[in-house]
């Protein structure tokens, strides 16, 4: 096993009387896919909010590289290099693709600087540009981002997040609302991405989810209830009954 | 074409003769106002026009670039005519200095606004920022003895001035209309500068996702207190330029009907373009001069072309003519 780089102890979240997720200790190592999987409601959204600072939790404490995260607003994360794409399409509608992805990029050096052209920072440029190809994006980069595919603008999604070039990268289902083909597309993505980064995934699609990842963790009603290799997963009696014998019509 | 080396190709290209025109944002803008009283019916008219631009144009920083839709940038305007009155009246300060240090302490009083609003949202800032105005408002009122209170503030006439030496009469229209014209390039240059930084980016990100530009690493709350103070600033020197002008410092400036005229204008001209307030400070002059020449219920209707404004042209008159242009040199 590769180092450690994300630590959760004990995390848990209520809203009022209502557990989310209780008791959740585990920790991620550097450089490999780790999937999240669960029914609807296992805490899953939630858990992935505390872990990219949206959240407080109720309880637990969060250790990244080390550091303490509890108390950290959620603008500070990105700064400690985690960084997060949503389920729901959350872009920079009326901006160009391009500036959608250096926004996120110059959040980390010069964000509140009032006097410097932008346009020729070409470091920021450029890696606003690296980050587009990284998706396939490239050749859109001048089109406001509203004009984009929904498979585009969850691609515009990711570029978003890469662009502060995070060492932990959060990626809350990013193939919902996708047909098979630009699913396929954004599979070959992600196990590009996964080749140099580490990522966690959260995802509704078993199948893809278990030939992606490395490590498949399963939460279910806000408790963990296995973690393993897909293969032990697949075997699991306890998933299997919660959640892979149950039709996709659930939630 | 010799292959661009990797920093120039990563630079926004003025690929067309409009781009390249729009660069020139600034210089543009200080021709067309250099013009500007040989265009209009009269010099006061430009003279309104200048100063309202200047205001119009830093409430646009917060209200088009940033999505703030704050009823309160008269306190703004106001204050930096009063501190500059104050200044020059009470403190015997020359004008030159007075005018940075009446912007400066607009700024400071844009900052205690700004703490205030900015941890409000959509309907809440804007009834915050309107209370908050209306409150200095009644300060100027009720402190008299500072600022005149009712009858305005008076007694500090600029009749001469000499910058770098020249004597200028500063009573003579076409003098003072350069003078002032001086300070809104400046504004107009630094409202560019802003608009092109690495912080006018995070302003727009945070109009177009809150949430987003949150999770891209951005203090929202702090930059829209920046903004809220740059936006100050820039409205304060229209303020200044107003008492320069007039010599008295109406209260009338601070009243919410002023906040609602600024509204009006950045609407009618188009917010988010850079030149827009100017044209829309002018077309609103242009209407309130005309039409009241034959009514004087003349708000009733700059108040109805306002309305189809808004339901037909959500863009105003600039914003509207440059997306015409742009669709032109596209099709061709």
């Amino acid at each position: 096993m590769s180092s450690e780089l994300l630590r959760a102890e004990g995390i848990g979240k209520h809203f009022g009387g209502f557990v989310a997720l209780e008791g959740i200790t585990m920790s991620f190592a550097a450089g490999q896919l780790t999937s999240i999987i669960g029914p609807n409601g296992a805490g899953k959204s939630t858990f992935f909010n505390i872990l990219s600072g949206a959240l407080t939790p109720t309880s637990g404490k969060l250790h990244f590289r080390g550091r303490e995260l509890n108390g950290l607003p959620q603008h500070r994360f990105v700064h400690q290099g985690i960084s997060r794409s949503y389920q729901i399409t959350n872009i920079f509608p009326d901006l160009s693709v391009h500036e959608n992805v250096r926004v996120a990029a110059q959040a980390l050096t010069v964000s509140y600087d009032i006097w410097r052209n932008r346009a020729r920072l070409t470091e920021l440029n450029a890696r606003a540009d690296t980050a587009l190809e990284a998706v396939g994006l490239l050749a859109k980069r001048g089109e406001l981002a509203k004009f984009l595919s929904h498979g585009q603008q969850r691609a515009l999604e990711i570029a978003i997040a890469l662009a502060s070039e995070p060492q932990l990268l959060l990626l809350d289902e990013p193939t919902a609302g996708m047909g098979p083909e630009e699913t396929k597309d954004m599979v070959a993505l992600l196990e590009r991405l996964a080749e140099k980064r580490t990522v966690l995934l959260v995802e509704h699609k078993m199948k893809m989810v278990l030939g992606l990842s490395k490590r498949v963790v399963v939460l279910h009603h806000g408790r963990l209830l296995a973690d393993g290799a897909p293969d032990e997963i697949r075997s699991n009696p306890e998933v299997r009954r919660v959640y892979l014998g149950q039709s996709e019509g659930y939630g | 074409m010799t292959s661009p080396s990797s920093g120039e190709a990563v630079a926004e290209p003025a690929s067309n003769g409009l781009g390249w025109l729009l660069e020139q944002r600034v210089l543009l803008s200080i021709a067309v106002l250099a013009v500007l009283p040989w265009l209009l019916p009269s010099q006061a008219l430009a003279v309104n026009v200048l100063i309202y631009g200047v205001v119009v144009m830093g409430y646009n920083l917060l209200f088009g670039y940033t999505g703030l839709l704050s009823f309160g940038q008269a306190a703004f305007f106001g204050a930096g005519a009063y501190f500059t009155g104050i200044a020059i009246g009470r403190y015997g300060v020359p004008w030159f200095a007075a005018v940075p240090i009446a912007v400066l302490f607009s700024t400071c009083l844009a900052a205690l606004i700004g703490i205030v609003s900015t941890r409000t949202r959509g309907i809440y800032f804007s009834m915050v920022t309107l209370a908050l105005a209306q409150l200095v408002y009644y300060v100027a009122l009720q402190a008299s003895s500072f600022t005149g209170g009712e009858n305005g503030l008076r007694g500090f006439t600029v009749d001469r001035i000499n910058p770098f030496g020249l004597q200028v009469n500063f009573l003579d229209p076409v003098n003072k209309y350069y003078v002032l014209m001086a300070f809104a390039a400046l504004a107009m240059w630094f409202q560019s500068r802003i608009l092109n930084s690495p912080f006018g980016a995070v302003i727009e990100a945070v109009r177009e996702n809150e949430q987003r530009a949150r999770a891209c690493g951005y203090d929202v709350e702090r930059s829209k207190l920046i903004v809220f103070m740059l936006s100050g600033a820039i409205s304060s020197l229209g303020g200044c330029m107003l008492a320069l002008h007039l010599s008295i410092v109406p209260l009338d400036i601070l009243h919410y009907q002023t906040s609602g005229m600024i509204v009006m204008m950045v609407l009618l001209g188009g917010a988010r373009s850079f030149f827009g307030p100017f044209v829309g400070a002018a077309a609103f002059l242009i209407l309130e001069d005309v039409i009241s020449v034959w009514t004087p219920h003349w708000q009733l209707f700059v108040g109805a072309i306002f309305v189809l404004f808004v339901l037909f042209l959500p863009k105003g008159i600039w914003g509207t003519l440059l997306d015409t242009l742009r669709v032109g040199k596209a099709r061709s």
